[in-house]
């Protein structure tokens, strides 16, 4: 009976109703609604499936104890209810915490997938900002686009390195691992500095003339300059081919697409300044990402080297050069 | 006990009456010995298992724990849907691994070049950071999964590429040529997909189905840069 009681007056204290909690947690839409984002319409939220499943687990009738279900409600009540609301109305958990950071995480495979598809090929009065994040960036995208650009560089790179080498027998092939970690500290801080130079900018221009609009996040700046770099990926894998031309092509189609998203992301954010303000701000973020661009190419990839010369051996007509490496026959 | 023993008998005149219904009834009086000892079979031999351990040889120790970790290799080289790796979960398997792999990675001390392989400090924090940074992202997404069973996992499927690891330099004692290099390419491939295979079969239940190929693709990545280590490994 003491056993009993002690539990009735915990759940008063917390001041619910099993039952009526229960309710009131059905009367919750299924799922966000907001229309379509990306193109895709996303079904609910595993936080809230999750939770649901566990406040069905817990529904037991009668005065069984439910004091271990509840506390587990509350945390499933909490994971759902910060995932279907915006990100304005959440409550905060503490930076000390773990969930705080695992509200960044709170992203579907099809959600990251629209949002790489929305940076790939963005579309002109369709702001990234705006129709892809919605206000809820995401840490996964930036972080792994920046993993898979590391690593897609260093190994693109030396495999550039060993068709050179196949070229030129004169090279020496390296596994070259000091380039991972080179590229690993050009991509993350190209992805974590320059959007703290942006926001920045951006939070003290816009305080400096009052501006009304919603400031932009950090972490949306972030968010948004980490997908942007998501067409210099296949750029980079396909850059191993050591083709000049093909080069200069896949980095202009790659810095083009890029570039173009942030570009039309910022654009809506500056109506209403001055012109020579954009002009430089926007000319600045297209800079910082060509110098990223032109350096991550020259870097990071050999250029094939020229043919050498073949020795003077006897009888080899002019101009029948043959590639290093095959067994020359003497005499025509 | 009075009380008790009427409720099962009432079953037969009425309604059936849900379980526990008339606990909430019973008042504990004197009649009723609550005293007593509950016996569960298990607690005791744990107790046994606990005390002996510390006595006992350390041969004992060490070729039990080596079985353990022989046991999850046949788990990682054999993919099931078995739990045993989850359970009990060790990290002696991966660090056993871990160091053998970047032993065998690592440029001889004697090579000055800069740019050369990773060194045993690279391919370590590689592979303890890598893992590391995976569980952390599943547990980020959301996966049940605790900490230190999704290090084991990981660790453990390195197994397959420790293996092509042997091979290659095994095959390196050849002449090299193309046909060298086609044959450790084709044991690093087929190694490779062992490994994903492996630690999938093992680490996707335990994500959100909406979320499965968000937390897989980072360990395929591990996997990748692991087996790229390994096919460019140039013995100096």
């Amino acid at each position: 009976m003491t056993r009993f009681a002690r539990v009735e007056g915990h759940r008063r204290s917390v001041g619910r109703d099993p039952r009526g909690g229960v309710q009131r947690r059905r009367e919750r839409p299924a799922g966000p609604t907001r229309s379509p984002a990306c193109g895709g319409d996303h079904g609910p939220r595993p936080g809230g499936a999750g939770g649901r499943r566990r406040r069905h687990g817990g529904e037991a009738p009668g005065r069984a104890p439910q004091a271990w279900a509840e506390l587990s409600w509350r945390q499933a009540d909490m994971r759902a209810g910060s995932s279907q609301l915006p990100q304005a109305e959440r409550q905060q958990p503490g930076f000390w915490t773990f969930e705080y950071y695992q509200s960044f995480f709170d992203v579907d495979t099809s959600q990251v997938l629209d949002r790489i598809k929305g940076s790939l090929l963005p579309r002109p009065g369709h702001s990234f900002l705006r129709h892809c994040l919605r206000h809820r960036p995401d840490l996964y995208g930036p972080f792994w686009i920046c993993a898979s650009l590391t690593f897609a560089l260093a190994i693109s790179g030396n495999l550039s390195l060993l068709l050179a080498q196949r070229r030129d027998p004169s090279l020496h092939y390296t596994p070259q691992f000091h380039k991972v970690t080179a590229a690993g500290i050009t991509v993350y801080c190209y992805v974590s500095l320059v959007p703290l130079a942006l926001w920045g900018f951006l939070r003290w221009h816009g305080g400096a003339r009052g501006r009304p609009r919603r400031p932009l996040g950090f972490l949306e700046t972030v968010c948004l300059y980490g997908y942007s770099l998501s067409p210099f990926v296949p750029a980079a894998v396909l850059w191993f081919v050591p083709v000049a031309w093909l080069h200069w092509l896949l980095g202009g189609l790659a810095l083009g697409l890029s570039a173009a998203g942030l570009v039309m992301a910022l654009w809506p954010l500056l109506r209403g300044d001055p012109r020579v303000m954009v002009a430089a701000l926007l000319s600045t973020v297209l800079l910082l990402h060509s110098l990223l661009a032109l350096g991550c190419e020259l870097y990071f990839f050999q250029p094939l080297p020229p043919v050498p010369p073949a020795p003077l051996t006897t009888a080899l007509p002019p101009g029948s050069q043959l590639p290093a490496g095959t067994p020359r026959t003497t005499g025509t | 006990m009075a009380e008790t023993v009427d409720v099962p008998g009432d079953s037969g005149t009425g309604s059936p009456r849900p379980l526990f219904a008339g606990l909430s009834d019973i008042s504990i009086s004197q009649d009723i010995p609550v005293e007593g000892e509950i016996t569960i079979p298990m607690r005791s031999q744990i107790r046994e298992f606990d005390s002996s351990t510390l006595n006992e040889s350390v041969q004992n120790t060490i070729v039990r724990d080596l079985k353990a970790v022989g046991k999850k290799f046949m788990h990682v080289l054999y993919p099931r849907k078995s739990n045993t790796l989850l359970r009990d979960w060790d990290l002696w398997g991966p660090l056993i691994l871990c160091v053998t792999l970047a032993l065998m990675l690592q440029r001889g001390s004697v090579d000055s070049e800069k740019d050369g392989g990773p060194q045993f400090a690279e391919v370590f924090v590689i592979v303890w950071f890598g893992a590391i940074t995976i569980t952390l992202n599943s547990k980020l997404l959301g996966g049940n999964i605790s900490f230190f069973q999704s290090l084991c996992v990981l660790g453990y499927c390195i197994l397959p590429l420790t293996v092509a690891m042997l091979v290659c330099r095994l095959v390196l004692f050849a002449e090299p040529g193309p046909i060298n290099f086609t044959v450790r390419l084709f044991v690093v491939i087929i190694m490779f997909v062992w490994s994903i295979v492996a630690s999938t079969a093992f680490l996707a239940d335990s994500q959100p189905p909406n979320r499965k190929a968000l937390a897989v693709y980072p360990v395929f990545l591990f996997y990748f840069v692991i087996s790229w280590m390994i096919l460019t490994f140039t013995p100096q």
